[in-house]
């Protein structure tokens, strides 16, 4: 595939699944079935992406999908007997979206409301996110199961455990009333950076487009809530990682630590968009924890220009987001920033001693974080050991090669530390 | 639709109640009933009996067992149970949620399979 036909693909992939997403957000509104809907446009959304990135996008993409629907799934119904009620009723439907888009009528954007239901906390966590990136993506089981590190036929009965829960506990397909949604739409923001997040932490695998689909998923909430601060941050947040991400490998594959990137490698129009999307979000004066987590890689993304890294400023971003939203994972990162504000004995008297937060143990940049101070004060023993640990709890093998780097460092030259080096918690 | 509202609660914790705050409680949820039939919610609902005089009956090979006790042993024990109308789990949610019981101890909301 050239350039531009991977361009083409991507750009038919995308307006395939903002019409799939409308169609399926609609119809699973207005019949509480998940599933069903899935089922009624899931042939059609596969002839879409198998047509249109070759013959060109349709004109009405809603329409083009809603008739091979009706070809596919509902006359294909019809064939089965005792199926003729539930048919009938599809058919109504399928006819009030044709009807909608031949009098060129929007068609309720109801893609918020099916997040909403995805990530309401009647469900369990850990299908929120995949349920998210079946219904609005598209996506299969088996393509969401290999990032969150599931067998694909558990990730498919949980996607379906989940959508018959909807149906039948009656989940709501709306936005939350407004005493609620500052906490639901938290739930619908984690449910997307996990996705992003599954892609992140193993950058070399197959998952990574995750990360674009995560991006998406993030500015169609933006656009769908520009007001709500915090679905900004989290674009801004994921938009600034991104636009990192190809600096994070070297010419040989290696890992190359956050401080020692070439900020040239940095995707600029990512960072400006993150830019300003922060700045938006810093407008609507709601504070909260992505936009400061925005605003701490907004800090390292200053590099570009400035050449240096501010971590006192950092390190005091990380203070206002250990105060308010305090968790043992950015108590870690908060250390690692003193540590370089500082010196490494402050960043290790913040940092949670081991077995402290039982979360912590299986954490490989805690144990990162934590070698590399103790290498930094001068304890090179311990600092061996928790090089070990982290080593040992790598799943990409450039990070992995890193460590081992650094920890064969150690060894050699006890006293030749080198002191530019950033563990992987800061990547 | 149709929900259970389940209210479990520490019974030990009710019986060791002063008077006026077992009065208190018993106002509350008059109000809670009454607010739930003005919003024309209301389907059913009673308290029970102390988890103590439950028995707990099953029939094995044709035979009838009967166990002194409730069905499940834990420190929140079910005592009482509303069913109401609501047009979705959130709603269902938000009745729950004025429940005085989910104060004392936690509810747990069922939807009601229409028959």
């Amino acid at each position: 595939m050239t350039l531009g036909d991977q361009r083409a693909f991507e750009t038919a992939q995308h307006v395939a699944q903002t019409s799939y997403s409308k169609l399926v957000a609609y119809i699973a509104k207005h019949t509480r079935d998940v599933a069903l809907a899935e089922d009624m446009l899931s042939e059609a959304f596969a002839a879409a992406l198998r047509d249109w990135p070759k013959k060109g996008i349709p004109d009405k993409p809603e329409a083009w999908l809603l008739a091979v629907a009706k070809r596919k799934f509902i006359d294909g119904q019809r064939r089965k007997k005792g199926f003729e009620a539930g048919v009938s009723h599809l058919k109504m439907l399928a006819q009030e979206l044709d009807e909608m888009i031949s009098q060129e009528k929007l068609i309720p954007d109801e893609r918020l409301a099916l997040m909403f239901a995805c990530a309401h906390p009647a469900l369990d966590e850990s299908v929120r996110s995949p349920l998210i990136l079946q219904t609005i993506l598209g996506l299969s089981a088996e393509q969401i199961a290999s990032a969150f590190l599931v067998a694909p036929s558990t990730m498919g009965q949980r996607l379906a455990r989940a959508k018959a829960k909807i149906k039948l506990a009656g989940i709501p397909f709306r936005v939350p009333e407004a005493e609620d949604l500052a906490e639901r739409l938290d739930d619908v923001l984690d449910a997307v950076y996990a996705a992003f997040s599954a892609a992140w932490i193993d950058p070399a695998s197959s998952t990574g487009a995750l990360a674009d689909e995560a991006i998406w998923l993030g500015r169609l909430i933006s656009q769908l809530m520009p007001d709500a601060a915090e679905a900004l941050g989290l674009t801004a947040l994921m938009l600034f990682l991104h636009a990192r991400s190809d600096a994070r490998q070297g010419g040989k594959g290696e890992f190359v630590p956050l401080s020692d990137q070439e900020t040239s490698c940095w995707d600029v129009a990512m960072i400006e968009e993150a830019e300003s999307l922060l700045r938006r979000a810093q407008t609507l004066g709601v504070l909260g924890r992505y936009q400061l987590e925005a605003a701490i890689q907004s800090a390292h993304a200053a590099r570009r220009s400035s050449f240096v890294t501010d971590w006192p400023a950092i390190a005091l971003l990380y203070d206002v987001l250990f105060g308010q939203f305090g968790s043992p994972v950015i108590a870690v990162n908060r250390a690692v920033a003193h540590g370089e504000a500082e010196n490494a004995a402050r960043g290790l008297a913040l940092l949670p001693e081991p077995g402290e937060f039982p979360v912590l143990n299986q954490f490989q940049p805690y144990w990162a974080a934590r070698a590399h101070l103790l290498a930094g004060v001068g304890q090179t023993r311990d600092a061996s050991e928790a090089y070990e640990l982290a080593i040992g709890l790598s799943s990409d093998r450039a990070q992995r090669d890193f460590l081992l780097q650094k920890r064969a460092g150690l060894r050699s030259n006890v006293t030749f530390l080198r002191p530019n080096l950033r563990p992987a918690a800061q990547t | 639709m149709q929900y259970m509202l389940m209210i479990y609660g520490d019974e030990a914790a009710q019986t060791a109640m002063a008077e006026a705050e077992r009065g208190q409680m018993y106002a509350a949820y008059n109000a809670y009933t009454a607010a739930l039939r003005a919003a024309n919610a209301y389907v059913g609902g009673n308290p029970l009996q102390g988890a103590s005089t439950a028995a707990t009956v099953r029939v094995k090979d044709g035979k009838t067992k009967v166990q002194n006790g409730p069905y499940a042993e834990s420190r929140e024990q079910l005592g009482g149970y509303y069913i109401i109308e609501a047009k979705d789990l959130d709603a269902a949610l938000a009745w729950a949620a004025k429940c005085p019981g989910a104060a004392h101890g936690a509810m747990e909301v069922r939807a009601v399979v229409p028959m």
